[in-house]
């Protein structure tokens, strides 16, 4: 057990802290993602490799060999000092890394640079309304009609789809194949004529997703990343991306300390509620959870860095994060009773109604991602190594 | 930076488990459970691989291990259900002699596993059916229930001050006490004017005692969890009911899934509690009530999904899940159960008076 990062990663922490209180001034604070402020910070961290650290200085990364504790420094520095640490969204996480992976050169040359500087932002297409856990179903369909894909359909939970310039999108392509060799990864702006773009008011009443439709959208034959029908090989490398960033502990923690702030001043009857031990039994008991998910990210980050394998501590993550998270959240809600219940415009709405949205938010993270009910599939069968549910004969007329 | 078992750890680890699953499985545990052998043998055996001497200094014959390395021990004998005494003789015995120092003698014996010492510290945390010790002129009186590792030749004796006290078996009386829990023993002790030796008056020793005992209980499940898992999941590949494994069921397989998502972080709760005792002084208190706690909600979970999984063959005597059941019910209660240990894990970050 050896809990330090060594003297060379502490001095590259003083040289981020350094960065941070020269620079912190510049960092934008609640500013849109088109905002100049943010865009120039963005630059700037990247030009001190603090944003896009490992893209290649061709694409306009900072052109840095990958090492998990520098980008874990950079991450716990940021997040200390409540700056902003760039850029994010799925361009970024998810498109980048694929395009560097298997995209072609003319891709990379073209997409790379405006995506991490924040000039080209980017959407997910992937679900449908009829393929959410079945992803592999999905029928948007593309069709070749000489130099252009054409294509037909609809796709569903598309975060940022009204901001977007771009879609990276699956779609059907070779629709005799079986289903899981039939898609392909498309890649079209959003203005394009033939697409609409409908927002989706979830539980929260706020629009945070999408629906896009789809009808005779016209796209340059070569936006295509990988071949034709090795849709799902490229998507599948995204999702490991996505669930991966899930369930961050440090933000867990914070969460936690906020909570305990919050039962520190609430009181029911003149008590604080953090003196009344059935609450704050339930309140040990959660952060007894975060101590033990802390710790496991811990070792999942020691082992990458060792080569260890820790496959079944990073295969829970998800599925403990989102659903510890949840509970969490319910507890700050129970801690103010029927102040809990306050919402919207409110007098007696207590941290902005934070506690209400991220409980209403984190089940539809339980929900999104690969569904709890996916994830223990993934614990069984890739973890534990239990046999898979025989399928069922699929009826042929079904997916076409 | 290596977070985690170190390189000798896991070999020791792996040497231990051989040993424990060579020597004494689940035939001997249950002889042993059913009094037909004593477990004395077992903790010769032990003794002889140098389970008794971790802890102790070399200077005293000891190896002079971590408690980190203790916690893989107790998680080693946690994953067999060993029925032999440990937590005493192993690891609160010489935290508190060393503690107390001018111990050297009671230190080589112990780490020869000549000594036994057992663990009456229990009503320093909850003192049950008016129990309790009290000291007057150097002696005891009162009486100490649920002591852990009973059958040994000395006692560490908690007194209502929070004092420690070292006590000989022959200067009291006692008695076993029955529980569900046959792989480790329990007694009751009565002091009448009994004959101490004073080790410390210091109540953060009493704390560093308990919090060493807390985490090894909680590696014990650890392993007994780990145990019930792999055993239900074996099941689970096996067992066929409408012509199909029953783990090929999701009803089936989700419950093993929820058993190893619950089961899988608390592996790196326990190393880091384990770490923390001597490494990092200033967290050692809460991560051990965290652990000890934490450990305890999961195991029970698994104890019971993982014999759920079983059908009713899990409720049977014949597959001897029961003794991993019910030793993490033991671990559960003993050294505080999960909601005294949480008010105690409150209390030490100001957030309870």
């Amino acid at each position: 057990m050896d809990l330090s990062y060594g003297a060379e990663y502490e001095a590259f922490r003083a040289e981020v802290r350094d960065f941070i209180s020269a620079h912190r001034d510049r960092a934008p604070k609640g500013e849109g993602m088109r905002s100049k402020k943010v865009l120039k910070w963005q630059k700037l961290l990247i030009e001190h490799g603090y944003a896009a650290r490992t893209i290649p200085e061709a694409y306009g990364g900072f052109g840095a060999e990958p090492d998990v504790l520098i980008s874990r420094i950079i991450a716990e520095e940021f997040a200390n000092a409540q700056v902003s640490s760039g850029l994010g969204g799925q361009g970024i996480s998810m498109l980048v890394p694929t395009l560097l992976e298997v995209g072609t050169e003319e891709q990379r040359q073209t997409f790379i640079r405006p995506t991490i500087h924040g000039e080209m932002v980017w959407c997910q297409g992937y679900s449908e309304p009829g393929a959410g856990s079945d992803l592999a179903s999905l029928r948007t369909a593309a069709v070749l009609d000489g130099d252009e894909w054409v294509v037909n359909g609809q796709k569903i939970w598309t975060s940022t789809a009204h901001l977007a310039d771009w879609i990276f999108c699956l779609v059907r392509t070779e629709p005799d194949a079986p289903k899981h060799q039939g898609i392909s990864f498309l890649l079209f702006r959003m203005d394009t004529p033939g697409i609409e773009i409908r927002p989706l008011v979830d539980m929260t009443g706020t629009a945070n997703f999408n629906e896009v439709f789809f009808t005779d959208v016209r796209v340059p034959k070569q936006q295509i990343v990988g071949a034709r029908g090795e849709g799902w090989q490229v998507a599948n490398a995204i999702l490991r991306h996505e669930r991966d960033s899930l369930g961050d502990p440090n933000v867990m923690l914070s969460r936690l300390n906020g909570l305990i702030r919050l039962m520190q001043s609430e009181t029911i009857d003149g008590r604080r509620v953090i003196d009344l031990p059935a609450y704050r039994d339930r309140l040990m008991r959660i952060q007894g959870r975060v101590m033990a998910l802390g710790f496991n990210d811990m070792r999942i980050l020691s082992a990458r860095i060792n080569q260890k394998d820790a496959s079944l501590a990073r295969m829970v993550v998800k599925l403990q994060g989102t659903e510890l998270r949840h509970e969490l959240e319910q507890l700050g809600i129970d801690a103010m009773g029927e102040l809990g219940l306050a919402y919207g415009k409110n007098p007696y709405l207590r941290d902005h109604g934070n506690w209400q949205t991220h409980y209403m938010f984190y089940l539809g993270l339980i929900i999104g991602g690969g569904t709890s009910q996916i994830q223990k599939n993934i614990i069984s069968e890739r973890g534990l190594g239990l046999p898979r549910e025989p399928k069922v004969a699929a009826k042929a007329a079904a997916t076409g | 930076m290596d977070f985690g078992l170190s390189e000798e750890q896991t070999l020791f680890q792996d040497a231990l488990n051989n040993f424990l699953a060579d020597q004494v499985g689940l035939e001997r545990v249950r002889r042993i459970a059913g009094g037909e052998e004593s477990a004395g043998a077992v903790w010769a055996e032990l003794a002889e691989l140098g389970v008794s001497a971790l802890l102790v200094p070399e200077a005293h014959g000891g190896v002079g291990l971590k408690p980190l390395d203790a916690a893989v021990a107790a998680e080693c004998l946690g994953h067999h259900a060993t029925p032999s005494p440990f937590l005493g003789s192993a690891v609160m015995g010489p935290t508190a002699l060393l503690l107390a120092g001018g111990q050297g003698e009671r230190l080589e014996r112990l780490a020869a596993g000549e000594l036994r010492i057992g663990v009456a510290l229990g009503e320093a945390i909850a003192a049950r059916a008016e129990a309790g010790v009290s000291t007057a002129d150097g002696k005891l009186n009162g009486k100490a229930l649920y002591v852990l590792d009973y059958g040994a030749d000395e006692y560490l004796v908690a007194d209502s001050s929070r004092g420690l006290h070292l006590v000989a078996a022959g200067d009291l009386e006692h008695r076993p006490l029955s529980t569900v829990e046959k792989t480790r023993p329990t007694g009751e002790l009565v002091f009448d004017n009994s004959p101490a030796i004073p080790l410390s008056a210091d109540p953060a020793h009493l704390q560093a005692v308990l919090d060493a005992g807390r985490v090894m209980l909680a590696a014990d499940t650890l392993g007994a969890a780990q145990n019930m898992l792999d055993q239900a999941v074996a099941y689970a590949k096996e067992r066929e009911q409408f012509n199909r494994p029953i783990g090929s069921f999701q009803a089936v397989k989700h419950m093993c899934a929820e058993m190893a998502a619950h089961l899988e972080p608390c592996r790196a709760m326990v190393w880091y509690a384990g770490h923390a005792l001597s490494e990092v002084p200033e967290e050692a208190h809460l991560t051990a009530c965290h652990a000890k706690a934490h450990l305890a909600e999961v195991g029970t979970f698994v104890a019971r999904t993982a014999t759920e999984v079983h059908g009713g063959m899990g409720f049977t005597d014949l597959l001897g899940l029961h003794y991993w059941f019910k030793r993490i019910g033991f671990n559960r209660q003993a050294l505080g159960a999960p909601e005294l240990v949480r008010e105690e894990a409150a209390r030490a970050q100001q957030l309870a008076a």
